[in-house]
């Protein structure tokens, strides 16, 4: 054995068409059903992802327009109060935690080594157990609300509600599980987002050079790492408090009702921010397509970035501001909380300047971004309302929070993601989704959202609560009520259009190429949608925009990326590793192949959680043993994977 | 397709390069986190009123066992380095006595928490402290655990050969998940045993 053995000159050179042959060989996943379980290429599991994402965002709607129907007019019996108890819950908790935040890592998984340069994420196995366990944690989740036991004490699952003494079904345990399942799946789905920026940009893409949507995915998941043990902690001290005797939250024993607060907005604060800020990203990458210009303060949003979840982690007892707690503590809270206006600003000057100095081109996925500003904008001041304590006294828990939620939500979530389909719908399909439509989904859904949510502020003022299944004649809030059911029936029309486009357009629309937009980043230099291996040579960029350098930085000999020829790698399946902050190449990286074992690994881990919810200890340990013999199949050292001593053997062919 | 070549680069899973060593270090940071909300919780409720002599329940706690059991869960902490610094050097037989060393250490650390456990006169279920008590430390037996399990496959997949001085990233990156454990031991120690020696008890 020599040092020889470990170590290889990769060869550089154009990609021919044989050579992206040996690679589609290499790379595609195996057909049929195994294939289909087996995968880790990021492109499919993205999709996955997204669409999953959207199932859940049907399931959270239709429970919406059902309570909406109830809430239409006074005193309407559609749903009993336990009912309507369930059901705000699994909208709530459907809609951020199986909505919101997986449609995101849809985006980014799809899109990650796309933007970066790269052949997959760096950890393609756990990306794959990161899809298997959030879809199996959406199940459990769904099945105690489908045997008729959904959780019912509101998305923040507050203790003593939450107690075995006020809750003796299974449907807090399930909810708690569910949750820590789901956990993990965003826990090592962060880690791998992290790892792939440090590790998988392209020669030449130093840190002042990735796109905003990537700063955007890893300040979320940076904050993901240290925000979830917290929520997932909380879940499961409420389990044993309920089912092993525990005394953490039980104040008769001395426990702490509010420590179920602080760790669960410990957690939820910056998880708000962590879905948001990769949708700010996908804003800041498309928008300036649209005004044929680059972003105005690259610099500036990036930093904004990372301020506001910094900040974000520092803000969470602006959700206890009414529990009583001393005058310092809601001064500091208060502070922090109308301090991250600041960088939330920043990014909209930044976006209305890019619009202002650039040529808008009207397309759809244009009116999603820029009304996502003005959506922004009204969310973004009725929260630094909230974020002051009088204020907030006043308004917290009437249907004031609930259009700002939902105007930050939806505003700053819903509308860009839909935008975003649009932009990226030809690069996932190969074809452009329909304009016209798009144009009567766009003003169907903004029309319908303003006047469905809008009201809700003014309901909020003359003081109607928030979580109540129905109201009083008298109370004056029958009209303002209908509004807004009709609103959100219009607003759920819109959304249907879009599904319907989305749909029409994968067999019947037309036919992308590589760049419909003339886009500036790497994610359109291939074909759409792009080959299993994304890039037959490892690009080289020289800028922030590679396919715009021709008009933005001729001449003076200014240096240009290097798309079509570069580092060949196709000694079995190769990517390119590459030093943390200037991306100088460090390693080849032997990438795993199509493998059952994140499902396996899944599985077993979901069965533990059964286990757990039925406390049946048998399961428990079954459940264990299959996730130990996952693991140790994952972790044993291939020599394929280039793990052991024998070096890997290399194909003659090149 | 050869028009030009670069220099020469690393191929596979090498040394820190891995992939696998990153990711362990971001395991690391959440794992972390997850202890830090845990002694949070145990100061939050140690903050709060209780019956005197409840909190610590049955007072301070003794250090008898507690305190060899530190030093051996230390000893096996070094025993690993130990084995780390000798694959570098390409001594394998170093390498899986350091790492059965450290496995072993492992397990007398669980057996003596075992003892520690039987040991105290109050449940689960008594009181906001005993909750603590056993949930920290089980919550830091259960890293035990999976930490001995992990050195054990490396004994065994390093006398099988796998290993060489260049060729040793999963040496590397199991060994830092134990130095983690043992580092928050360290501070579950301080929490539980020292504090209320300290005076952060009632
Ligand atoms: C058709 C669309 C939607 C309608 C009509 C709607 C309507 C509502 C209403 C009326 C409430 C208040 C229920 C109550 O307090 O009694 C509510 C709560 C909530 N909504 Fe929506 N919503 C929609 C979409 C969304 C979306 C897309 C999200 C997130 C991305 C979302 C997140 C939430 C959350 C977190 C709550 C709080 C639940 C709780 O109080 O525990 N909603 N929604």
């Amino acid at each position: 054995m020599t040092t020889a053995d470990y170590e290889r000159a990769p060869h550089v050179g154009p990609g021919t068409p044989s050579h992206a042959e040996k690679l589609e060989r290499i790379w595609e996943t195996a057909p049929g059903f195994y294939g289909w379980l087996a995968t880790v290429d990021h492109k499919k599991i993205g999709i996955r992802y997204i669409v999953t994402a959207f199932a859940f965002l049907v399931a959270g709607g239709i429970e919406a327009l059902v309570f909406r129907v109830q809430l239409a007019w006074s005193e309407m019996h559609l749903l009993t109060p336990e009912q309507y108890d369930q059901m705000f819950t699994m909208h709530g908790m459907t809609m951020i935690f199986l909505y919101a935040g997986p449609i995101l890592s849809g985006f980014s998984n799809y899109l990650w080594p796309l933007l970066l340069g790269a052949r997959d994420m760096a950890l393609p196995r756990l990306n794959a157990v990161s899809y298997w366990i959030y879809l199996f944690a959406g199940i459990f989740l769904y099945a105690s609300f489908a045997i008729g036991f959904g959780p019912n004490v509101g998305w923040f699952n507050y203790v003593p509600l939450a107690a075995r003494a006020y809750n003796n079904g299974p449907n807090i345990d399930m909810y708690g599980l569910g949750m820590i399942l789901l956990g993990i799946s965003t826990t090592v789905g962060s880690i791998n987002f992290i790892v792939t920026f440090l590790r998988l940009r392209c020669p030449g893409m130093s840190i002042n050079r990735v796109p905003i949507l990537i700063w955007g995915t890893l300040t979320a998941s940076a904050a993901n790492i240290f925000a979830i043990p917290a929520v997932s902690l909380a879940f499961l001290l409420l389990w044993m408090d309920r089912n092993v005797g525990t005394h953490f939250f039980d104040v008769g024993a001395g426990g702490s009702a509010l420590l179920w607060q602080h760790l669960f907005w410990m957690f939820g604060h910056p998880w708000v921010y962590a879905i948001v800020l990769p949708a700010m990203g996908m804003v800041s990458d498309g928008l300036p397509v649209f005004c044929r210009r680059p972003l105005v303060g690259y610099t500036a949003v990036a930093l904004a970035t990372i301020a506001t979840m910094v900040l974000g982690f520092g803000v969470w007892v602006h959700h206890m501001f009414a529990t009583g707690l001393p005058g310092v503590s809601l001064g500091f809270f208060s502070a922090a909380s109308i301090i991250i206006a600041v960088p939330s600003a920043v990014g909209v000057f930044a976006w209305l300047a890019t619009i202002w100095t650039g040529r808008p081109v009207f397309t759809t996925p244009f009116l999603f971004f820029a009304s996502f500003i003005v959506l922004f904008t009204i969310g973004g001041v009725s929260g630094f309302m909230t974020g002051s304590v009088p204020v907030d006294w006043q308004l917290t828990d009437t249907y004031f929070v609930v259009a700002h939620l939902h105007y930050v939500l939806i505003g700053i979530n819903v509308f860009p993601v839909v935008g975003a389909i649009y932009f990226w719908f030809p690069k996932f399909t190969g074809r452009m989704m329909d304009e016209r439509l798009g144009r009567w989904n766009f003003w169907t859904m903004f029309i319908g959202f303003n006047l469905g949510f809008f009201p809700m502020h003014i309901s909020g003022l003359l003081g109607m609560p928030r979580r109540v299944y129905t109201y009083g004649e008298g109370m004056g809030w029958d009209w303002l009520n209908l509004v807004t059911t009709l609103g959100s029936f219009l607003f759920a029309a819109g959304v249907l259009l879009f599904f319907w486009n989305a749909i029409r357009s994968l067999k019947h629309g037309v036919t992308a190429g590589d760049n419909p937009w003339d886009a500036p980043t790497l994610e359109w230099a291939t074909t759409s949608p792009p080959p299993p291996y994304n890039f037959a040579v490892i690009p080289k960029v020289a800028t922030r925009h590679p396919l715009w350098e021709d008009r933005l930085d001729s001449g003076q000999g200014a240096e240009q990326s290097r798309i079509h020829a570069g580092m060949a790698l196709a000694h079995g399946r190769e990517a390119l590793g590459t030093t943390p902050v200037d991306a100088m190449p460090n390693v080849i990286l032997k990438m795993p192949g199509d493998t059952l074992v994140p499902m396996y690994l899944a599985l077993s881990m979901t069965v533990i959680a059964v286990g757990l919810a039925l406390v049946n200890w048998w399961v428990v340990v079954v459940g264990g043993a299959c996730t130990t013999a996952s693991i140790l199949a994952w972790l044993w050292p291939q020599a394929r994977l280039g793990e052991t001593a024998e070096p890997a053997r290399e194909t003659a062919d090149d | 397709m050869t028009e030009e070549t670069t220099t020469a680069l690393p191929v596979g899973a090498m040394d820190t390069r891995a992939s696998g060593w990153w990711a362990m270090i971001f395991t690391v940071f959440t794992e972390a986190a997850l202890f830090a909300y845990l002694l949070f919780s145990y100061y939050y409720l140690a903050a709060q009123p209780h019956l005197p002599g409840s909190f610590p329940e049955g007072g301070p706690p003794s250090l008898t066992l507690a305190l060899p059991n530190t030093i051996i869960l230390i000893l096996s902490s070094v025993a690993v380095a130990w084995a780390q610094l000798g694959i570098e050097r390409g001594s394998r037989g170093r390498l899986v006595l350091g790492l059965g060393i450290g496995a072993l250490l492992g397990l007398i650390f669980l057996v003596v928490q075992g003892f520690e456990w039987a040991d105290k006169p109050f449940p689960l279920s008594s009181t906001p402290y005993s909750s603590l008590y056993f949930v920290v430390t089980g919550f830091h037996m259960a890293h035990v655990v999976v930490g001995v399990l992990m050195l054990l496959a490396l004994t065994w997949w390093s006398a099988l050969g796998y290993f060489n001085s260049r060729r040793f990233a999963p040496i590397h990156i199991g060994a830092l998940y134990w130095h983690f454990v043992d580092v928050v031991w360290l501070l579950v120690f301080f929490t539980f045993y020292l504090t209320p020696h300290l005076g952060l008890s009632s």
